[in-house]
This record gives C-alpha cells, structure tokens and sequence, in this order.
C-alpha cells in the first residue's frame, strides 16, 4: 500500500510561503519529479528573486540563488560546465517576465538545454503587491490602485504564447494546480519538462497559473476562484509547443 | 624556456586563461576588447571550452556566476560601458564567495564616452566594483608579458580567498602587441584544486551545498560581512604587489600603472638626465593598494605625482597611503589623451620649482 510522504528531494522544513499559495504544491510536484527520475544528487536548481528566493532551503539538491531576473543566464553557466547534470530555475512573474525578459527569451532561443518552472501569479509578491507583467487589464494592486489602465502600463505578457514562436524552444506548457485534475496534469508536464532535459532536447518550461492570496487581498479559496474567474481567460492552459508531436506531424 | 611569441595583448590575456585551466568564457561584443573574445570563440571548440556570446553584460557575468558556483574557472571581458553592466553581479559573486575572473580593457567615459584608452574605472574597480561592503582584487598590468603572468596570478589568488578578481588594463595595453613568453606548462582543468562548496550535484555523498547571498538577519548578515572583511585584511596585509624603479634616491615619487607607467618611466630617464632624481612606484595591485611601499618611500621623497589616464582616482590613494606627509599632485589626461613624457617633466620641473 503507498504511503503518502513529502518526496524525499524536499528538505525537513516549514516554508515561507503565504497560507493557500500554490508555491507548495509546485513545490511538491517538482520535489515528486526529482525523485521519481532518481536525479536529486545531480539537481541544481536556481533560486530567484521572489517569494520562492529560498527555495534553497526547500529542496535538498544543490542550489543557487541568482539575482532578480538572471536564474535563466545563471542556469547556462552552470549548464555549460556540467552539461550531465539537471538544472532548473524556478522563477515569478517579475523574476522572468520584467526584468529577466531578455535572459529568459535568449536562454530560450538558443535552446539551452534546461528546465524552467514559471509561477505566474499576475503579481510582485515578495515586494508587497505591486503591479507585474501578467496583471491583468483593470487589475487593482499597490501600484495600480485604479486597475491596471493598459492605456498607461500597457497589456500583461502571455509568456507561453511569446516562446512558442521561438526555434529554440522545446517545450511550452501551461498548466493550474487549482484541482486535482489539472494537478495531475501539471505533474506530467513538469516531469516531461525534466525527462527532455534528460533527453538532451533543449529548453523546456512549464507556467503555472498561480495565485497570490495574500497579495491579491483574498482568503485562499477565493484566490483560486479569483484565478480561475479572471487568469485562465487571458491565460489559457494547455501546450504551447512541443517539438515532439511537431516533428512528428512533419514526417 | 618556452619560445618568444609576438602576440596582441587582448589575445594575450585569452591565451593567458586558458593556459590557467579556464575553459568557460562569456561575453558580449564591445572595443576595445574584442580580439579577446574573438579568440575566444576560435579557441575554445578547439580545446573542449566553452564559448558563449551573451544577450548583454549582466547575462554573461551572471553565466560566469553559474559556471563559478558550479565549481569551474570562468571569466568574462568587456570594456567600461559593459563593466557597468556586470556591477550586479560582481556584486552578487563577492556575497557568495565566488571566484571569477572579469577583463576590464577601459575606455574613456563617462557614458559611451569614447573608444580610446583610459583609467577612469579605477575607483570604479577599487572602491564600489558593486552595491554592498565588498573588494574585488584588482591587477593592473603594464605589459603584454605581465597580463599573461597577472591572468594565471589572477585565477589563482581568486580561488584562494573565494572573490572576484578584475585585470584592469586599457585600450593601449589591449591593442598592443609584443613578445611574450607563454607558461611552459598549461594547466589542465583537471589539475585545478576541487571546490567542496561548489553547487555541482551531491550525488548522495554529501548534504546539499547553497551558493547564496543573502541573510535576512541583520546580525548574521553583519557576522558574515566582518568574517568577508577579515580576509580582506589579510589579503591588504600579504598580497600587495607593486615595482619599484629608482625609487632609493629619489626626491620626486611618480605613481602611475598600467600603460601611464610606460610613459613615467620614461619620463624619468629624461628627467634624470636633467639632474632631478625622479623615482616610480608602480602599483601591480591596485586592490590591495600597495601601501607598504608608499609609506617607505615617504620617508625620504620630498612629494609625489600621481599620473593617471583620468580626471585624478588613484592621486587619493596616494595621499592615504602617506598620510598626506608629503605633497602629493596629479597629472592626467582623460578622454583617450595619453599624457606624454614632455608633459610629466614639465610638471616635475614646476614642483622642484615650487618646493625650493
Ligand atoms: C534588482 C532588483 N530590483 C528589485 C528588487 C525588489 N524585488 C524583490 S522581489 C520583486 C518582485 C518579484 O516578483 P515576482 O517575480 O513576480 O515573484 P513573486 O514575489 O510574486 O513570487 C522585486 C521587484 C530586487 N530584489 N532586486
């Protein structure tokens, strides 16, 4: 009979995260990732700057933590010196999607062959609710406090949507773990993201729909709903790219 | 011995590394360094490297941030505008006792400046190479001979006291070119001492490493900032380098490194033969400044010139390191003007003038 257990690539330790933030549950997946593909003692993972900057202490493979926006540049140095092992950041929104666009697009267009894992939370958490890339239009935050006027900060990144267009990119999902169903699913995509890595396929990165309760101003549940009411719209799930099912459909 | 070989000083600092076992270069594009990377990117698919052409500054010096914390000798190169960039991170590597090597072949500034040879990142490199409490060590060669042996010194003294380490050369020094002579014995990467708390998979033998800067308690923040400063103490107390040149008699002491040295020294000659005892101290590390030497030479210099390709950086130094007991001046050119020899004995002319 299985027994439930904390995968054994999470550390012993209570995280830092907000009460009902999908962090631990992304968290848990990857952790169950780590161990199902036995890959922990050749794992680095790259923290960011963000709610998940100590992720290092979360996880018991070796880490690093980057500055705000390079973990994907910081990634291809350590994958270019050890192109045996697995390396994967773990990234926000601001982190990847503001001021580490132009290193998460360039670590994506040239293919580097590494794992990234991408919490959109339509939020900058770890700075007390400001405004990030992924708000949606008309979302009220600390510096948008009339909502989000894309007259004058302009329209969310869909990031999933922007890499897909790139050759170098391998793999694009984006997934929810607001339900078991989608959990699952975010599973799968998550471990398929480390297995091309493996692989030697190249960049692969899964988004998950997130939510901030905290930040947003809401009780869990209501985050999710919140996240499902008004995220999944502007931010559908599904696979954006997957070089394998398109070189297949080119045979 | 090994055999003279005339090379460029860009190609000879490219060389230099991987003679020193470092096979992980990235960089990104800008005068005057580029025949460095150009090398680079000939060389290393050659020999197994890795050569990688950055997005920008700050991608390429947090590359060598992953490449360093995965246990690797790594460097970078660029010219003042990217140093700039790479500030983040020289900053990020000093707060995780990271060793690096970062190229500095300046030109002129502020801004995009100019492409013509200059010092002016000397307080740049020696005081805030970065936000926080932080030194990086900074070498400045004067010759293509001694970027090849500083590069090698330079990886080296990096890996021993766990920082960044800056060659500060200029456009002049990096376009120059003369003969050198090369390490008879290259060393392999494999000869290279193993990094215990390098973040390069534990394998299940050990507990996890974490290459981090970051300490949210201000005592263990502080704690961890004084342990970093006690090594800079020691690395002031045993790591000053600097030459020396008819220093024992002299009444006037010029202070002048990298290619402004070239240029004192022959300064000196031609003062020298108008009778008026001129000495040099070139400082070879500028962080850690070479104060030992200074504070000697004080005691029988009637004043000091400090000569420098800037607005006056390295003049401050200078009057710390003698507590201001003598006189000490500045001569310089920025923008790109060397100073010239003429020039440097004029102004010595005008202190013997002004001191009788
Ligand atoms: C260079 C720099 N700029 C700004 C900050 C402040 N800062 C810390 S976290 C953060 C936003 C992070 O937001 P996101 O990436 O969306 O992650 P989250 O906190 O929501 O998980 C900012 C702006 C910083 N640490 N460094």
């Amino acid at each position: 009979m299985a027994v439930f257990k904390k995968p054994a690539s999470l550390a012993e330790v209570t995280t830092s995260y907000c009460p009902g933030c999908p962090h631990g549950i992304i968290h848990r997946i990857v952790g169950e990732c780590i161990d199902e593909l036995g890959i922990e003692g050749k794992t680095i993972g790259i923290a960011p700057v963000g709610c998940a900057v100590m992720a290092y202490n979360f996880f018991n493979c070796d880490f690093i933590q980057a500055p705000h926006g390079r973990a994907p540049a910081v990634a291809t140095g350590v994958k270019r010196s050890l192109p045996d092992h697995v390396v994967f950041s773990y990234q926000g929104d601001g982190d990847l999607a503001a001021i580490g666009t132009a290193e998460t697009v360039h670590s994506a267009t040239r293919g580097e062959n590494i794992t990234v894992i991408f919490v959109n939370n339509a939020i900058y958490g770890m700075t007390g609710g400001q405004m990030a890339p992924t708000s949606l239009p008309g979302q009220i935050t600390q510096t948008t406090p009339y909502g989000r006027d894309v007259k004058i900060a302009g329209y969310p990144i869909k990031v999933c949507e922007m890499l897909s267009t790139l050759d170098g990119v391998q793999y694009a999902e984006r997934v929810s773990v607001d339900c078991v169903k989608n959990a699952i699913q975010a599973k799968k995509a998550i471990k398929k993201a480390f297995q091309n890595q493996i692989d030697g396929k190249g960049f692969s990165i899964v988004e998950g729909v997130s939510g901030g309760p905290t930040s947003w101003g809401l009780g869990p549940v209501a985050a999710l709903q919140w996240s499902r009411d008004n995220m999944r719209a502007y931010y559908p799930l599904g696979v954006y790219k997957d070089r394998d099912t398109e070189d297949k459909t080119n045979d | 011995m090994s055999d003279k070989v005339l090379m460029k000083g860009n190609e000879a600092l490219a060389q230099a590394a991987i003679c020193a076992g470092c096979r992980h270069f990235f960089g990104y594009p800008i005068t005057p360094q580029t025949e460095l990377a150009a090398y680079m990117s000939k060389t290393m698919p050659k020999i197994g490297g890795t050569y990688l052409q950055a997005e920008s500054e700050i991608a390429a010096i947090n590359m060598v941030q992953g490449a360093a914390a995965a246990g690797v000798r790594a460097m970078t190169s660029s010219s003042s505008p990217g140093i700039s960039l790479k500030l983040e991170g020289i900053s990020y590597m000093a707060g995780a006792d990271l060793p690096a090597l970062i190229i500095n072949v300046q030109r002129g500034g502020p801004g995009l400046g100019g492409i013509q040879p200059s010092q002016s990142d000397y307080d740049l490199a020696t005081k805030a190479p970065g936000h926080g409490d932080l030194h990086i060590l900074v070498f400045a060669p004067s010759s293509v001979q001694e970027m090849v042996d500083l590069v090698s010194h330079a990886f080296d003294s990096a890996d021993k006291y766990r920082m960044p380490a800056m060659i500060l050369a200029d456009g002049l020094l990096g376009q120059m070119m003369e003969p050198v002579v090369l390490p008879e014995k290259a060393k392999e990467p494999s000869e290279l001492p193993k990094k215990e708390w390098a973040a390069c998979g534990h394998e299940g033998e050990r507990k996890h490493n974490i290459v981090n800067s970051l300490y949210l308690q201000p005592q263990e923040l502080e704690d961890v900032v004084k342990a970093r400063y006690e090594r800079y103490a020691k690395i002031e107390a045993d790591e000053q380098m600097c030459e020396k040149y008819m220093t024992e008699d002299a009444d006037f002491v010029i202070v002048a490194f990298g290619a402004c040295s070239r240029i004192a020294k022959s300064a000196i000659n031609i003062a020298r033969k108008k009778g008026i005892k001129v000495g040099l101290i070139r400082p070879i590390t500028l962080w850690p400044f070479p104060v030992d030497a200074l504070k000697e030479a004080a005691k029988n210099a009637k004043a000091f010139l400090s000569v420098e390709m800037n607005m006056g950086q390295m003049v401050n130094d200078v009057k710390l390191a003698i507590e201001c007991k003598k006189p000490v001046e500045f001569f310089g050119h920025t923008g790109g003007i060397i100073p010239t020899p003429a020039e440097i004995v004029a102004k010595i002319e005008k202190m013997q003038e002004e001191i009788k």
